[in-house]
């Protein structure tokens, strides 16, 4: 008996693609827990995998979270928002995904900055977890702003609290942290001290924010890119993104790019080609069930 | 024409034996010269004339594992047809007097396939200690597979996607190739002891050097070709402005030509634009057409080249088919600008006229821009079919393989041995843009080489 063919279960079983745990962390946002031996030795904080939830499924791309290499599973977080997010917001402890493939894109440049800190909006906070942990394991001085529309949204406070050395929590509505945008917080930490390295993610027009914040300051930031993609590999072109005047393939020169060289009106427009589809199928979707 | 139905009917019995009987069985046939893999053309349409299918079955296996795949995508009006005696001189494709070699081929692969002809285990039990990691399921990865299944090594191909066949698969549409072909070529890999393993990448999930200490004693590398290229002209990354590989992933693999019961969309426009001349804007085009005759638009798509139709490389049987489908072209056209509103999506394509100078490298003349003569056309959706660039997903981080200066691993033209030892490669990852045929040339090729390599270890 070969030992690899346990590890490399039968594909059509799928036991690899298993879904070991589900939790709700907020409104609309679930965070799953997959069973994907070679994706969890492997992946990288700011690496993400391509999934598909069912056979006629559309392949999504999600950060990868966590990666646990000793129990093989990785973690998701996703926001309700498409069709695809909402199918994969629906499954259960014990289902298996059609397809999940990883890891995927450059992972995050870990070293000792000095200071850093890390800006994350909304599901965008899943993003910055990893890259926090490997930045505080990295021996820097971590920052970070979490922020979302209201407390119902807001995930893993807690979580971020243990790792960063400061944690500040913003809300547009004031339900919990302070009342603003997490660029206002940015704003005022930038006026105290200028850190080595900021890194955001979040809602598109949230990071663009976050670019214009930090080129007035000339602070060198990154953003981890939500391109809409099909392959992941870099076969179909689908996430390609102007970044300094070049076209780079989200997925294989990704996901992170310099955020003052993107040009966000462009992605923006992109990332919404299929508005009318994906109301379309969602509405059809409430109409017959999933 | 709304449906992804194979639109070439196959020949039934009757036709092949009347194809067949055409044949003058050349003393000297200059058809094998033609064909990449030398398949025995002349004996296989003998057999046939003999209605001996099993051995005109067995005739093309011996150097070709896909003849219904084959019969259906080879160009063989550049290779085989072009080569028959029947072919006038100095004609640059096959005349249409030469033996339909393709048709006769595909008739024999149906035979074989339905009629569950498989090549037999010709398997050297010293060889069935061996596992062989084949990376890729395209025309090269399978046919490299097959061949090291048959002499009895264990293989396991590594699929990036979550289902086997690459090109064939999501590129070549299922009106050129029916699902149920690929399917049953797959099939019998899977019965004769491959292993598929989809959803995995190497290079990422696991290295080669991994692959080695997991127990493999070879590798072969059969990755394709990978990166599109764009034009590089501005408006190139406005919406519904989609690279071919993009546009045929979707419908091909992910069918988006079904949503919403399949949950991948694509857009199709009023008036579609596909810039290129290869096999792949024919594919493209004839999509868009399918498209746009489901979504009710009344059928406008262009495509457009710089050169005219005779120095395009698409199949002529792909190019005549696009027209009786109602495909238009637009020769000698250069692309300049694509112009979009203020949503971002494309409205219009401003190009130049060409004309016809002197050969460049390919041998073929080279396209001139006319001076003054740009002109618009409306285009709400385009398909950018000018070639791919090798994906360096694996070769980025295995640094011991060596790569040309466009990315291609170089590899030994004997042996396919690349400078990696036990590391093999074949198909476009090799070559550039070639053919299913020339991908399945070069993987036999390399199988002999990885059996001579095993059977030294």
């Amino acid at each position: 008996m070969n030992t690899w063919c346990v590890i490399r279960s039968d594909p059509e079983s799928r036991e690899d693609m298993k879904v070991l745990d589900k939790k709700v962390l907020a409104e609309n946002i679930v965070q799953v827990t997959i069973q994907s031996p070679y994706i969890a030795a492997k992946a990288k904080a700011g690496q993400f995998v391509v999934l598909m939830v069912k056979e006629e499924g559309e392949r999504i791309p999600l950060t990868v979270v966590q990666a646990d290499a000793s129990k093989g599973s990785i973690v998701l977080i996703v926001q309700a928002s498409g069709f695809t997010t909402k199918l994969l917001a629906h499954v259960n402890k014990g289902d298996s995904l059609y397809s999940v493939v990883g890891p995927l894109g450059h992972p995050t440049e870990i070293k000792k900055y000095g200071k850093v800190i890390l800006v994350g909006g909304g599901v965008g906070i899943a993003e910055i977890y990893p890259v926090a942990q490997a930045m505080k394991e990295a021996g820097n001085d971590v920052t970070a702003i979490i922020g979302s529309r209201s407390k119902a949204l807001l995930i893993l406070e807690q979580e971020m609290r243990l790792i960063c050395d400061s944690l500040v929590v913003m809300s547009d509505d004031g339900s919990c942290g302070r009342k603003g945008f997490v660029t206002e917080a940015l704003q005022e930490l930038l006026k105290k001290e200028l850190p080595a390295l900021v890194y955001a993610v979040g809602p598109l027009p949230m990071m663009r924010a976050v670019a214009q914040v930090t080129k007035e300051r000339g602070v060198r930031t990154l953003v981890s890119l939500n391109a809409l993609m099909v392959d992941g590999t870099g076969m179909c072109g689908c996430c390609r993104v102007s970044v300094a005047g070049k076209v780079k393939f989200s997925c294989v020169d990704g996901p992170e790019f310099q955020a003052d060289e993107i040009d966000w009106q462009e992605l923006m427009k992109r990332n919404s080609v299929y508005a009318d589809k994906e109301k379309h199928i969602c509405r059809l979707n409430n109409l017959y069930g999933v | 024409m709304k449906d992804f139905e194979e639109v070439i009917m196959g020949y039934l019995e009757q036709d092949a034996l009347e194809e067949a009987s055409r044949c003058i069985q050349c003393k000297n046939p200059t058809c094998i010269g033609g064909c990449p893999v030398g398949i025995d053309i002349k004996t296989f349409i003998g057999w046939i004339k003999k209605k001996n299918y099993d051995a005109a079955y067995a005739t093309i296996r011996e150097k070709n594992n896909f003849p219904s795949i084959c019969g259906r995508v080879c160009p063989a009006e550049y290779q085989c047809r072009k080569a028959c005696v029947f072919t006038k001189k100095g004609e640059p494709f096959a005349s249409h007097e030469s033996i339909n070699i393709n048709f006769l081929e595909r008739f024999i692969g149906d035979y074989g396939a339905h009629g569950g002809l498989i090549a037999t285990m010709a398997g050297a039990a010293r060889l069935a200690r061996y596992k062989v990691a084949v990376v890729g399921s395209g025309p090269a990865g399978l046919c490299c597979a097959g061949e090291l299944a048959r002499s009895g090594i264990q293989v396991t191909v590594f699929e990036g996607l979550h289902k086997t066949g690459g090109v064939l698969r999501y590129g070549i549409p299922s009106f050129r190739l029916p699902r149920d072909v690929l399917d049953f070529e797959i099939n019998l890999l899977k019965k004769l002891g491959v292993e598929i393993q989809t959803n995995f990448i190497v290079g990422k999930a696991q290295t080669i050097e991994e692959l080695f200490a997991d127990g493999y004693s070879a590798v072969f590398l059969g990755l394709g070709a990978g990166i599109p290229s764009f034009l590089g002209i501005p408006g190139e990354n406005l919406c519904n402005i989609y690279s071919a590989n993009e546009f045929l992933t979707r419908v091909n693999l992910m069918s988006a030509n079904d949503f919403p019961k399949h949950h991948t969309p694509v857009n199709i426009g009023k008036h579609v634009v596909v810039i290129g001349g290869g096999n792949t804007a024919m594919d493209a085009a004839r999509v868009a057409i399918r498209l746009q005759h489901a979504g009710g638009i009344a059928p406008d798509t262009t495509v457009a080249y710089r050169r005219t139709e005779l120095e395009m490389p698409a199949r002529r049987l792909e190019i005549e088919h696009a027209k009786e489908e109602g495909v238009t072209f637009a020769m000698l056209v250069k692309p300049e600008e694509f112009i979009g509103d203020d949503t971002g999506f494309v409205t219009r394509l401003r190009a130049s006229r060409c004309e016809l100078g002197e050969p460049d490298a390919s041998g073929r003349r080279r396209p001139v821009v006319v001076p003054g003569s740009t002109f618009t056309i409306e285009c709400d959706l385009a398909v950018i079919a000018v070639g791919l660039g090798a994906n360096r997903i694996l070769t980025s981080v295995t640094p011991q393989l060596e790569t040309d200066k466009y990315g291609d691993v170089t590899v030994n033209p004997e042996t396919m041995e690349t400078s990696m030892k036990g590391v093999f490669a074949g198909g476009d990852i090799v070559g550039g843009e070639g053919t299913v045929i020339e991908a399945m040339g070069m993987a036999k090729k390399a199988a002999a080489a990885i059996i001579v390599y095993l059977s030294h270890l």
